[in-house]
């Protein structure tokens, strides 16, 4: 069946909120206005506003407010409007939801689920385009999700209000547009990367919005006679180091692709853990592509300046073939 | 202007009053204690002390529920205490021994008890605001007629996280008692140096919510005034404002060389010490004699001598057991 990124996100909360009297989703304009992204359209008039609850612009009240309510019994879904807002809700992430079970020896964990869009390329500038997915991967206590494809769109959410502790969804904003096939099995396994295209001569290591940007390139390498393997890392943490050791065994090179900014980005810690983990294995030094250290600008020319694009992922590529 | 010490008739029967009497001498001396053994370094990191204050945890938190939530402070002691926490485990914490209510990972700061509904020990000012609205929206949505008490100072009062809250738990009505312990310094400074609006009242009262006074150093006014509110929150008439006025007379932290206030003015307020003040109400009305309240302390002092073997004695949380409790064990 085809369907789109933002529907199966959609469908995701529907059938989260069918089964489960416990889920309920509140965020900015997730009722009446029927989600930023339009993600959560629909869902008001099924399920009423008691479930689909909008918040006032409060960001640390309400994912606040989240954490209490699953501490409380309930199982929510905060949807935060970017990753740059989520800023302002980064105490109580960090300070309560992520450090809670274990400050409190065991006694609390916190099943609470936060959603946010992140990433460019919608001309949005410098204060709702960043990546800073890599800044709650640096945090103990929370799980980390990237869904990339239509069908982890559809398959993370379940497992994700299933977990006992804290897991943050970062959705790609240039995604819920994207079209695909769902499988009809579109469970996901949110400890494990996926390996999205195989090919035996270098590792694109990737996540998020620069999937279907490193597919691409693995097209254009295809053509030059080079076989990339495309790993989509999608759970940015824990990060599943076991399938990156795998593919770099089997390509002796990478390259890693990330929209963040270079400087302490993910990237920068999966080229740690390939050094840490297939030194030896390696025939030629990792490369990275990543976004350039700017905040991201308006101008079109500029911001598609500023990101990873396929082109700059093929040169790289090449660079590390030595050709 | 200080006000003249708390006096009235106390509306209890003796064994309610001596009853709430205790608790406030268990906080006190459990307290005396602890800031000893900070000397001997025996607990260390941040001690914040409640001393001077016990009346507001032992009035309010006796006006509550099993069934209630307390969402506390970093000066959390004397709430997690009467809210039923075994003191061994309190002091044990402190230890930072495993036999503590937080297995030793939280310290005098993060005290926990699932059993008891005591939602920590929060250190971030302002932090426990927002949780307490989500533990009350849990109970609404849910259909359980519970309160969650959310103790915090005044100055939570100028983070954005207490408007936040005000404004979630007035806009959807939460069981919400807000319960604000105006003690006048936010570590070092005063009331009238960080906030614009002085009155509190007014300023809870900006949500539509309702919002009342209590002397903060009487045990009686606190626990008047917490039955009632908490009545009304109860019945679900949505979240209600408590200032509680009341002073502490130790410094903030350990390490606080107190330059920001006058030595006058802690006696001053020490004259309305919430303990000597109630007990010597508690003898003119015949509910107390010297030797039984000579006899509460003797039994105070022996649990808290009885929770600090017990904290010496208890084992350390091995090493190997560090990553424990991040998250789930898969």
């Amino acid at each position: 069946m085809k369907t789109s990124y933002r529907e199966a996100i959609r469908q995701a909360m529907r059938e989260a909120l069918a089964a489960d009297a416990r889920v309920f989703l509140m965020g900015e304009d997730v009722g009446r206005y029927g989600g930023t992204y339009a993600c959560s359209k629909g869902l008001l008039d099924e399920f009423g506003p008691e479930r689909i609850r909008d918040t006032p612009l409060s960001e640390l009240g309400f994912v606040g407010a989240g954490i209490g309510a699953a501490l409380g019994g309930m199982r929510p879904i905060v949807e935060v409007m970017t990753v740059n807002f989520s800023l302002l809700a980064l105490d109580p992430i960090v300070n309560t939801a992520a450090a809670l079970r274990h400050m409190s020896g065991g006694q609390f964990p916190v099943p609470l689920v936060v959603r946010m869009a992140t990433g460019a390329g919608r001309q949005l500038a410098a204060q709702h385009s960043h990546s800073l997915e890599n800044w709650y991967a640096h945090v103990p206590g929370i799980r980390v999700l990237a869904p990339a494809t239509v069908s982890d769109a559809r398959g993370m959410l379940a497992p994700a209000l299933a977990d006992p502790d804290p897991v943050v969804i970062f959705e790609h904003a240039q995604l819920y547009n994207q079209e695909g096939e769902l499988p009809e099995d579109w469970r996901c396994d949110i400890c494990r990367a996926a390996v999205r295209r195989e090919g035996g001569d270098i590792s694109l290591i990737t996540y998020g919005g620069s999937l279907p940007k490193t597919l691409e390139a693995a097209e254009w390498l295809a053509a030059e006679g080079i076989a990339a393997e495309v790993v989509d890392l999608r759970v940015l943490r824990p990060l599943d180091t076991a399938t990156i050791a795998a593919t770099v065994g089997r390509t002796h090179r990478a390259v890693i692709v990330d929209e963040g900014w270079r400087s302490g980005s993910l990237a920068a810690e999966v080229m740690a853990r390939i050094l840490e983990n297939c030194f030896f294995d390696l025939d030629a030094p990792v490369a990275r592509v990543c976004s350039e250290e700017v905040p991201i600008p308006y101008a079109k020319h500029l911001e598609e300046a500023a990101l990873p694009q396929v082109p700059k992922i093929v040169a790289a590529a090449r660079g590390v073939l030595g050709k | 202007m200080i006000a003249p010490p708390p006096s009235g008739p106390v509306p209890w029967d003796k064994h309610f009053a001596q009853e709430l009497l205790f608790d406030m001498l268990r906080i006190r001396r459990m307290e005396e204690k602890c800031a000893e053994l900070y000397g001997a370094q025996k607990i260390r990191g941040f001690l914040h002390l409640y001393i001077g204050e016990e009346a507001c945890a032992v009035g309010a938190l006796h006006a509550l529920t099993p069934e209630d939530a307390i969402v506390a402070t970093y000066r959390e002691h004397g709430h997690a205490l009467v809210r039923g926490v075994p003191m061994n485990a309190i002091m044990a914490e402190m230890f930072g021994k495993s036999a503590g209510c937080s297995r030793g990972r939280g310290g005098s700061m993060h005290l926990f008890d699932a059993a008891a509904r005591f939602y920590g020990g929060n250190a971030i000012v302002g932090g426990g605001l927002p949780l307490a609205a989500g533990l009350a929206l849990a109970d609404r949505m849910q259909g359980r007629q519970r309160v969650t008490a959310c103790v915090f100072g005044e100055g939570a009062m100028a983070e954005g996280a207490f408007h936040e809250s005000m404004n979630l738990a007035a806009l959807w009505r939460l069981p919400v008692l807000f319960c604000c312990e105006n003690n006048l310094y936010a570590m070092g400074t005063a009331l009238g140096r960080s906030e614009s609006q002085t009155d509190l009242c007014a300023k809870a009262g900006s949500y539509g919510v309702p919002a009342q006074k209590a002397d903060g150093m009487d045990v009686v006014a606190v626990h008047e005034a917490m039955k009632a509110a908490a009545h009304q929150v109860r019945e679900g008439l949505g979240p209600f404002f408590l200032e509680l006025q009341t002073y502490r007379f130790r410094a903030h932290s350990m390490f606080d060389p107190e330059l920001y206030r006058d030595k006058a003015e802690v006696e001053q307020w020490k004259r309305r010490g919430p303990i000597h003040t109630f007990s010597a109400r508690l003898k003119a009305e015949g509910k107390l004699t010297e030797g039984e309240f000579l006899a509460l302390d003797a039994r105070a002092n022996a649990q808290v001598q009885a929770a600090v073997e017990f904290a010496e004695a208890a084992a350390w949380e091995p090493v190997e057991d560090l990553l424990r409790d991040v998250v789930a064990p898969t």
